[in-house]
């Protein structure tokens, strides 16, 4: 059914998105957490800069992190320093750039479950002798959990139909950087319609069944905490 | 009457249009009082004692603990006070069952805290059949026992409670008020008590603080504090005295009990309790009328003499408030001026007071 080029770009997509997945719930919901509860004059600032990604061009995203993963950028000359090279057309470069690029679709709804839940829980917490962030993991997490649900769902889908920011830092590289999206605009671009059928229709049904299962999960988690 | 007072606390807060400033003692057992009207900084003085507010500054000491000072610059946040918090809406965690909603301190509190706690908190609150439950499958009531069983379960060295049954219905009300009743009785611990209900302070006070404004207007026991005419505490049909006894009595034939207090007996309604048993009784001043000589032929139960101690006007210019006193204790009688003057009333004088209702509070 798929070539292997095709199992090679889904297995790299899969692998891209879970990656991507994991690392934005670390750092999005510590992030989610401060802008629930700062008073902070930096709030609207950092809420308005992690939101960016949502409204930008990926094109205008994608060339901006390409120039600062290049060698003359800051990022580059960091991770030059550091011995590693330069992250522009590796997979690690893609990495960093889904992770910026998806970071509201992360942020966002653990920020609404945290503000959701409000101050009283954490009161009532340290009214009952647990620590800040013993009633942190023990409290606020599990009353969150169905943003942190939709956070994930929505990170790994986003990351699965990114393509403007791959284009621009991952190039098209076979095994390291060509995924399902760049894939099926290579098809087309070479008139293989029959490939490209199999892989956008694989993604359009893939897409369906993660807000499906989302939706229902919604409803479900809805029953057992209103 | 009142234990010595051993734990004080010293507060203020300087806030966009409203300052408290409070200086209590507290009695080492029995419940406190935060008695006032809406805004008046009651649930601000919790929050304080408890720690949530960091812009509160002064001093809290309960008994040999310092939870606060800051001319020492201590302050124990929240999480280190060994106190026990119930809230308006019972604030379970909705993740949790109620069995480990009680249990979530009591594992946080340490070894001072034993099993034998979290036993007693649940008996004491009748949520043993609760405890699988999920919050949202529990009604309001039963949520707030969860919720002070909850408290309790942790063994605190004081018990705050912000109107914790201001959220609930007459029923549910009166369905949690007896649990708070065993508690008070039954546990060696200090309370304090946040409500607006004329009926929770009389059923509940032994001490009682009156804030207004964010200032104590007044603070004292709190059988005291009620009987006081001057500047009554509580307005309306709510002005009255309360009394403390027990049952001395009890006719089967006329399924009355008696009730002696420290100067005279009254004659209730028999509810069942046994002899020697202790309550409170609230005979509010509307119930309470005056003749100058023995009434005969009334159907009033309850007469008594006694000797009239002050007067003072009462809200409306008909009528008038009476403190009288009844061997050491006092009660208020609510009459018409033109009663006041035709008998000619005075401080001093000797009448028969006539009793026509007496609440049993316990």
């Amino acid at each position: 059914m798929f070539s292997g080029a095709a199992a090679q770009a889904i297995w790299l997509t899969a692998e891209l998105a879970t990656l991507t997945t994991i690392a934005l719930l670390l750092i999005a919901t510590p992030m989610a957490w401060w802008l629930s509860r700062t008073d902070s004059r930096w709030r609207a600032p950092v809420n308005a800069l992690v939101t960016l990604p949502l409204v930008l061009p990926p094109s205008v995203l994608g060339f901006y992190l390409l120039v600062a993963m290049g060698p003359d950028g800051p990022l580059g000359r960091l991770t030059l320093a550091l011995g590693w090279g330069t992250l522009s057309f590796t997979f690690a470069g893609l990495l960093v750039g889904s992770i910026i690029f998806s970071l509201p679709f992360a942020v966002q709804p653990i920020q609404h479950a945290f503000e959701a839940i409000g101050r009283r829980p954490m009161e009532v917490a340290a009214t009952l002798r647990a620590r800040p962030l013993d009633a942190f993991f023990s409290v606020a997490l599990p009353l969150a959990r169905p943003g942190l649900v939709t956070a994930a769902i929505l990170s790994f889908a986003h990351t699965v139909g990114e393509f403007g920011v791959v284009l621009m830092i991952g190039g098209n590289i076979p095994g390291s950087t060509r995924v399902v999206s760049t894939l099926i605009y290579g098809h087309v671009e070479a008139m293989e319609y029959a490939q490209a059928h199999w892989l956008a229709g694989g993604m359009v049904l893939l897409s369906f069944l993660v807000l499906l299962a989302l939706a229902l999960m919604k409803r479900r988690l809805g029953r057992v905490m209103p | 009457m009142t234990p010595a007072a051993n734990s004080r606390i010293r507060l203020q807060l300087a806030r966009d249009g409203f300052a408290l400033a409070v200086d209590l003692a507290l009695p080492a057992t029995g419940i406190t009082v935060l008695f006032g009207p809406s805004g008046s900084g009651k649930t601000t003085l919790l929050r304080c004692v408890a720690g949530l507010e960091r812009a509160c500054k002064g001093l809290v000491r309960i008994a040999a603990d310092v939870w606060q000072d800051d001319a020492q610059h201590v302050f124990l946040p929240t999480w280190q006070r060994p106190l026990g918090y119930v809230f308006q809406e019972a604030s379970l965690f909705d993740h949790l069952t109620a069995g480990e909603n009680i249990r979530y301190g009591l594992k946080r509190a340490g070894s001072h805290a034993a099993g034998r706690a979290l036993d007693s908190a649940i008996r004491l609150l009748g949520v043993e059949r609760l405890q699988t439950r999920l919050p949202a499958q529990l009604s309001g009531g039963e949520r707030q026992r969860v919720a002070i069983a909850r408290a309790l379960a942790t063994q605190p060295r004081l018990l705050l409670l912000d109107e914790p049954l201001a959220a609930l219905d007459h029923a549910r009300k009166q369905e949690i008020l007896p649990w708070l009743e065993r508690m008070r009785d039954g546990l060696r611990m200090p309370m304090l008590y946040v409500t607006h209900s004329a009926d929770e302070l009389a059923r509940l006070a032994d001490h009682l603080v009156v804030l207004d404004g964010g200032s104590v207007k007044a603070q004292g026991p709190a059988a005291d504090a009620l009987a006081a005419i001057d500047n009554p505490l509580l307005v309306g049909d709510d002005v009255g005295a309360l009394l403390t006894g027990q049952v001395a009595e009890r006719d089967a034939r006329w399924h009355l009990a008696r009730v002696a207090f420290d100067g005279g007996s009254f004659w209730l309604r028999d509810s069942g309790l046994p002899i020697g048993h202790a309550v409170r009784l609230r005979v509010l001043a509307r119930d309470v009328s005056i003749a100058t000589g023995e009434p005969h032929g009334t159907s009033i139960q309850n007469c008594m003499p006694c000797s009239i101690e002050s007067s003072a006007p009462d809200a409306h210019p008909s009528q008038v408030l009476l403190r009288v006193r009844v061997g050491a204790s006092m009660l208020l009688a609510r009459i018409t001026c033109r009663s006041f003057d035709s008998l000619q009333l005075r401080p001093g004088k000797s009448v028969w007071l006539q009793v026509k209702s007496v609440a049993l509070l316990q």
